[in-house]
């Protein structure tokens, strides 16, 4: 047969076609703003537009190294990151127990449930949280109306009303994927647990919970990473103190229009943010 | 003893327990033998705890068992698929019941010891499931409930996954560990050979109750309606009814057998306890012969009586030429008339 040549080029052409948008999308929307911010960092800021002249100047770096108020920034937003994701972890076990727990007809209306906030827009979620905490809002007349406080108690622009609105917006990040890993789970492994003489508690810490792990840690990256940069809820629900990275560059490229700063940030950010895929993907391999 | 008492129960439209009744003694080997839908794992799931029944009563030596769930019932299970931890190696795996029953240091470490030695696993205590044969994790799922010195022991299809050669000698494994233990094994199976070859009684199950409870000697040779004699395999079931003395079936083609009980509404007849009749001997019935099989042993005859059924003979010497006109003979005693 005189094909193999031939059909060994066409796998490979299929597979370049198969790859293409993979490649275009990395390309086009991963490397080269990668790239454009590494130029931009190293530039001289400038007033004019863009605003930056292009060289090779380290002072962005060294800023972000000799002023603690940007490592700050990065600390309160990574601190803000994983106790988002723990929250949401903690509190989204549960729902992917119960959700796994029903009968198979009831998963898509609860899962549909799970997204139904995401049909309405983000910054309105936010407005509804603002609504609700503020000093006139509805928990505050509530409380004052049933007598319990008669000053409105500080709900709002705090770290509690942050992190509320942090967990709220990123809750079903962390649940998908253990919903995901407990349907999955053959019952008859929760059975012989049972069977050997394990109640229920012990079931889930000795046996559901280790073999869902690799799905709990791909929730909390999920949650983690986008966290780790948001900057529109501590804006609008946290306290002004809470300077985290996010909010730190909005203010860098908008306000303060020190671009190759904000970019020298921005690059800080996703160096850290490898640290915690790299760890996910030896547990993936492990598991 | 365990005793069932009614039991229903009911998945949708479907009534896989149908008031069942069953008794089932300290240290025998039981099978529940049926086919698929017969309610035999379901049975199996009621004992073991994972089902509740609808209705009915379950009873260990006069203690009701229903209120009790399943990590607290003095039975363990040994699942069809094995169900081994796979996070855990095979020491872990069997050591799991035995931390929850709160046995530790060294008397945990040597029954775990000589539960390896009892399956013949021993050097594979680091292993983790998924780096055993097939095989080697039956054992491990045996050792895993074997090492809690259970009385009741359930077994799923413990042999349905095994390749055919490894089968036969299981089974005599397994038969040989519950006389060693002197535990009850309650084995599930549609594998009739198995059951036959290894239960002290075998439980028949059909439609969502016992269609016959015995030995397998009895079960065998006397099976008590058409369901059980089909069921077991090798007998032939002739459909007929009582005319006075005489048991007439039209599908057979006349008078087959005599001085029944009135009520019989067929007859079993095994293969092996026909014969074909020689020229000095007065047939039963004749037939055609249709097709002969050689099995080493012996042939396999398949006869079509004259009135259209066909009927399993089994031969010891080289059969007549098919399509040549044969009589058939069995003795009065291997007839077993049918009521059901």
């Amino acid at each position: 047969m005189g094909g193999g040549i031939g059909s060994a080029a066409f796998c490979l052409m299929r597979r370049g076609i198969l790859l293409a948008p993979l490649w275009a999308w990395l390309l086009l929307l991963v490397a080269a703003p990668v790239l454009i911010l590494v130029v931009m960092a190293f530039a001289t800021p400038a007033d004019g537009v863009p605003p930056f002249t292009l060289g090779l100047r380290f002072a962005a770096f060294a800023m972000l190294v000799e002023d603690f108020y940007y490592a700050e920034a990065l600390l309160a937003a990574l601190r803000l990151a994983v106790t988002t994701a723990g929250v949401c972890l903690l509190i989204a076990y549960p729902i992917a127990l119960g959700m796994a727990g029903v009968q198979p007809r009831w998963r898509l209306p609860l899962l549909a449930l799970l997204m139904l906030p995401f049909w309405t827009g983000f910054l309105l979620r936010l407005g509804a949280w603002i609504g609700l905490l503020r000093d006139e809002g509805l928990i505050n007349h509530l409380l004052r109306s049933l007598g319990i406080t008669d000053a409105p108690l500080p709900l709002l622009y705090t770290e509690g009303a942050m992190l509320a609105g942090m967990v709220h917006a990123y809750l079903p990040f962390a649940v998908l994927p253990i919903f995901t890993a407990l349907i999955r789970l053959d019952p008859a492994l929760l059975e012989a647990a049972a069977d050997l003489g394990a109640r229920p508690a012990r079931v889930f810490f000795s046996v559901t919970l280790p073999l869902t792990l690799p799905a709990a840690a791909a929730g909390f990256l999920l949650v983690f990473i986008p966290a780790a940069g948001e900057f529109v809820i501590p804006e609008l629900l946290g306290p002004p103190e809470a300077q985290v990275i996010g909010r730190v560059l909005w203010q860098e490229f908008f306000q303060n229009r020190d671009w190759p700063l904000a970019a020298a940030l921005a690059l800080a950010l996703l160096a850290l943010l490898i640290l915690p895929i790299r760890w996910f993907q030896r547990l993936g391999a492990g598991a | 003893m365990l005793i069932a008492t009614a039991l229903e129960k009911r998945f949708g439209a479907v009534r896989a327990l149908a008031g069942l009744d069953l008794t089932i003694n300290a240290g025998e080997f039981f099978a529940l033998l049926g086919g698929s839908g017969s309610g035999k794992s379901t049975l199996l799931r009621v004992l073991a705890g994972f089902e509740a029944p609808d209705a009915g009563a379950l009873t260990l030596d006069g203690q009701d068992l229903l209120p009790v769930p399943p990590w607290a019932r003095p039975i363990n299970m040994m699942f069809q698929s094995y169900a081994l931890f796979p996070h855990m190696n095979v020491a872990e795996n069997i050591a799991y019941g035995l931390k929850r029953a709160g046995v530790a240091g060294e008397e945990r470490r040597s029954r775990i010891g000589a539960v390896l030695d009892l399956v013949g696993l021993q050097g594979l205590e680091a292993r983790k499931p998924q780096q055993l044969s097939g095989g080697q994790k039956q054992r491990v799922a045996l050792a895993r409930s074997l090492v809690m010195r259970p009385r009741w022991l359930l077994l799923d299809e413990p042999m349905a996954a095994l390749d055919a050669g490894l089968r036969e000698r299981t089974g005599l494994e397994l038969r040989a560990l519950q006389r060693k233990t002197g535990a009850a094994f309650i084995m599930v199976t549609h594998d009739q050979q198995e059951a036959l070859a290894l239960a002290d009684r075998i439980a028949v199950l059909e439609a969502g109750r016992v269609a016959q409870i015995g030995p397998p000697q009895e079960v065998y040779a006397r099976p008590a309606t058409r369901f059980v004699a089909r069921f077991l395999g090798a007998a032939n079931v002739l459909e007929g009814r009582m005319q006075d003395d005489a048991f007439e079936s039209a599908e057979a083609g006349g008078v087959i057998a005599s001085g029944l009980p009135t009520d019989t509404i067929a007859i079993a007849l095994r293969a092996e306890q026909i014969r074909l009749t020689g020229a000095d001997e007065a047939p039963c019935i004749t037939g055609i012969l249709e097709d002969a099989a050689f099995r080493g042993d012996d042939w396999l005859l398949i006869i079509r009586l004259q009135g259209g059924a066909s009927l399993r003979v089994v031969h010891n010497a080289p059969p007549p030429a098919p399509g040549s006109i044969v009589g058939v003979a069995w003795g009065a005693a291997s007839v077993v008339p049918l009521f059901a």
